[in-house]
């Protein structure tokens, strides 16, 4: 008969019988002297007597813990390889009263994850890290980690892990203790009692600062694998503490407050008014009839980048769009754009567009001499040809299309305002189609200018492009 | 009220009447403008966007707001859905419902950033690993954009599974009239999520099963759903097919070129229709064999090589003869173009008589 009574007791945590686990249900896949065993146990308790159980979600990592959804009697999610903290993340953010434990080993976190892991601490994301360094890839069957030791033999270091090939092993705590965002990073060991009493502590504060809504808390665990490492549980505790420590050191790495941050997020408002549908639309105008019958128009623009090209083939499209007509705007993009020249499509139909892309355009608004000899030959027989010169290129000629040269750069540098040249081929496409009414296209510019001196010039402007069509003698054939 | 809208845009205007919560992306051209629409508009609505340090990130982040019961999309092109890939089958592995925007640009490799049809293998065909499908959708329009948008949530959700808006640089970049109405729908109940609380603690997410029985139900579970959804949710199009001696086929920006391809060859006497699939998977296999049976010859066009070219060919099943012409590297295939070629494969089939 003794005088002391062993108590053993189990986190309520973790479920009594593993029943997500084909065999031997009572008790766990993990070795014996595995230091992920210890782990969960410390996270267990803590959950429980925090009392954060039902809030939980557990995000369990690929490795050898990737079952850990058997034990964890929480909500459970279960990551792709090293992609642990980004599922965290949206976790996290997707349900902020939650408590989201991302549980990682060396080769997930500081591997093939080694970008997720910096990005969510680096963000500050509010949940907790719990990063199991076993200086090998456990499930695997003992290939090199990151953190393997230097002469450390795995069975892709044969010969021992050599800087020269492999470089050194990282020092995760010590990384993610350089970022702004995180609260509290410290490295513990599974060694012996009193620093399992030490990762207790660590665990438990890592929770605490989440469920104070604190900040991303990240403790590193130096966790011995007897299986892979080829020793007794006892000597691979020995290990921890004389090759692990010394080259890991058990330290407080960061503990603060977070750093004030600014969070100035957007007013909010209902999707309704979001979008502009019901009744917070603005009013729609009203068509204006047009001079001449006809209202299918295909044209194409082109010039230099910053002409405005793109401009005032969205304007067209918004015109013929409140005039009740279908319309399309295709765009050239890219780099093409950059190295200087942009041109677009604008369809205005009656019908709905087919082909958005302009093969043959009705109308071509020429911006400079290379749009002008690239795209005049493709204008349909009886087109009408913009060009934004006094003259055509005296080398240059089209057949059976009309010819409209309005030096609509030079009027718009007239009006003080060489930016409104477009405005100024506006002015003349509406002259020479009678397809698009001038006072649509004022009331377009009005809703989309909000400043009543622009709109004044882009006025100026399409009234002199309008003016010199109605001026100039009858186009050369 | 119609408002001239970006493809690219509209797809967030879909996404936020769908009740899209979250929105995790990282840039790449031609689809920027569906983040940078995303961070404009979801934060004024609640609702979470993050540029995300990649898309592996992406994805993975998607996955976890997926898990939580969010409705959540990302959105990227050609080289970025490669990286998804691996996410994208764990999505469907673990069951999650996801939107995920493909704008597909010039490949292979870093290629080009002009419209092409080539992911169309990677994702109608899954791309990922292991025995899984994305639902496909493909816009045609801007309208589209928003409205298959919509449709992919609805379809992810009721399935739960990913489901991918198959676009390109052109349906992305061009503007066109939209129509909103303002019905916003919402995600259904989904009991199956965690959400860290005490109803859903006992929920996982998970696409590891050790045991080859267990992982064969479960596969096969999968196979069983796909089954049924192929029978249901495949949708098309046509356009003056009625009376078509030769049936043209094309999705996406290609099936607008065909149209003004269609009244083109009309015009030169033949008489062409045109059958556009919206759903690539399911791909409308069955209305296309209908829509086939009196034609002569089915000419099916692609920014390709010629990929959706093959479940054309299972479709029709040897019934009629099949041909392809494609554009790639950015270059589209333009109506005058398509209907020269069609007349030249008339010409060369024998059994005409032309
Ligand atoms: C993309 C991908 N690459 C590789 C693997 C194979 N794999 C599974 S676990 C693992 C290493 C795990 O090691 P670690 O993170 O140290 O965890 P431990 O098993 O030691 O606990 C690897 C490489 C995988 N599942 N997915």
């Amino acid at each position: 008969m003794s005088d002391y009574q062993v108590v053993q007791s189990k986190s309520p945590v973790f479920y009594n019988r593993y029943e997500r686990k084909s065999e031997l249900q009572h008790q766990t896949h993990y070795c014996s002297g595995c230091g992920h065993g210890i782990a969960h146990k410390l996270v267990a308790e803590a959950l429980s007597d925090m009392g954060l159980q039902d809030r939980t979600i557990f995000v369990s990592p690929v490795g050898c813990s990737v079952f850990a959804y058997y034990y964890f009697d929480v909500g459970n999610v279960q990551a792709a390889h090293g992609r642990t903290p980004a599922v965290a993340t949206a976790l996290k953010r997707a349900r902020p009263e939650s408590i989201v434990i991302a549980y990682q080993g060396d080769g997930d976190l500081a591997a093939i994850g080694t970008a997720e892991i910096l990005h969510a601490a680096n963000r500050g994301e509010k949940f907790t890290v719990f990063f199991v360094n076993n200086a090998i890839y456990g499930m695997t069957g003992g290939q090199m980690a990151p953190t393997t030791l230097v002469g450390q033999t795995s069975t892709t270091t044969p010969w021992g892990r050599r800087p020269s090939n492999e470089g050194f092993p990282l020092h995760m705590a010590e990384l993610i203790a350089t970022l702004e965002a995180p609260v509290y990073v410290e490295r513990v060991a599974l060694c012996d009692n009193k620093n399992i009493m030490r990762a207790r502590k660590a665990v438990r504060k890592a929770i605490e600062l989440q469920r104070d809504g604190v900040g991303f808390s990240f403790v590193e665990i130096l966790s011995p694998c007897p299986t892979i490492w080829k020793m007794t549980p006892n000597e691979a505790r020995q290990w921890v503490a004389d090759k692990m420590v010394p080259v890991f050191p058990v330290s407080v790495f960061r503990d603060r407050k977070p750093p004030a941050i600014e969070n100035g997020g957007p007013r909010q408002i209902s999707v309704i008014e979001l979008l502009g549908l019901g009744e917070f639309s603005p009013a729609v105008e009203e068509p204006v009839a047009p001079r001449s019958g006809r209202r299918n128009l295909t044209i194409k623009i082109a010039g230099f980048g910053g002409q405005g090209v793109l401009l005032l083939g969205q304007v067209l499209a918004e015109i013929g769009l409140r005039e009740g007509l279908e319309v399309s705007w295709l765009p050239s993009y890219g780099p093409e754009m950059r190295s200087g020249s942009a041109h677009c499509h604008v369809c205005l139909s009656t019908e709905p567009v087919g082909s958005p892309l302009v093969e043959h355009p009705d109308v071509l608004m020429a911006m400079n001499e290379i749009s002008l000899r690239k795209f005049a030959p493709q204008v349909v027989s009886g087109g009408v040809v913009i060009y934004n010169r006094d003259a055509l290129p005296a080398d240059f000629a089209v057949r059976q299309v009309r010819v409209s040269c309005v030096p609509a750069s030079e009027l718009a540098d007239q009006l003080g305002a060489a930016k409104a040249a477009n405005m100024v081929m506006l002015g003349a496409l509406i002259e020479l189609t009678h397809v698009l009414p001038r006072e649509q296209a004022l009331a377009v510019l009005e809703t989309t200018l909000h400043d009543g001196a622009l709109l004044e010039i882009d006025r100026r402007a399409i009234d002199a492009g309008i003016d010199f069509v109605r001026k100039a003698a009858v186009p050369a054939a | 009220m119609r408002q001239l809208c970006k493809g690219n845009v509209a797809v967030i205007k879909g996404a936020v009447l769908a009740g899209c919560r979250a929105f995790y992306g990282y840039p790449i051209t031609p689809a920027s403008e569906i983040a940078e629409a995303a961070a404009q508009f979801l934060p004024q609505v609640g609702s979470t966007f993050l540029q995300a340090e990649s898309e592996v990130a992406a994805i993975n982040m998607a996955y976890g707001a997926a898990s939580a019961g969010l409705r959540v999309m990302t959105a990227s092109s050609g080289p970025g859905l490669s990286l998804m890939q691996e996410g994208i089958s764990y999505l469907a592995g673990a069951e999650l419902p996801c939107v995920i925007v493909d704008v597909v640009r010039g490949g292979p490799g870093l290629g080009d950033i002009a419209p092409e049809q080539s992911d169309y293998f990677a994702m109608v065909k899954g791309g990922g690993h292991g025995n899984y499908r994305n639902f496909v959708v493909a816009p045609a329009s801007v309208q589209e954009m928003a409205d298959l948008t919509m449709l992919a949530f609805e379809l992810a959700d009721r399935y739960r599974n990913p489901a991918i808006v198959l676009t390109d640089g052109f349906i992305g970049q061009m503007m066109e009239p939209l129509e909103l109405h303002p019905h916003i729908l919402h995600a259904p109940e989904k009991p199956w999520a965690v959400r860290g609380s005490r109803e859903t603690r006992g929920n996982l997410i998970t696409s590891i099963q050790l045991e080859p029985d267990v992982l064969e139900a479960h596969v096969r579970k999968l196979e069983a759903k796909y089954k049924q959804a192929a029978e249901v949710e495949a949708r098309h199009e046509l356009y003056r097919a009625d009376d078509a001696e030769v049936l043209l086929v094309g999705y996406g920006i290609t099936s607008r070129v065909l149209r003004a391809a269609v009244d083109l060859a009309r015009k030169r006497g033949v008489r062409a229709g045109l059958f556009r699939p919206i759903t690539l998977w399911p791909f409308p296999s069955q209305a296309l064999a209908q829509a086939a049976l009196y034609s002569q010859m089915v000419f099916v066009v692609e920014m390709s090589t010629g990929q959706m070219v093959e479940d054309v060919k299972l479709a029709l099943d040897g019934s009629v003869d099949v041909e392809f012409f494609g554009r790639v590297g950015g270059n589209v295939p333009l109506a005058e173009e398509i209907c020269d070629q069609l007349m030249t494969r008339m010409a060369m089939n024998v059994d005409w008589g032309v």
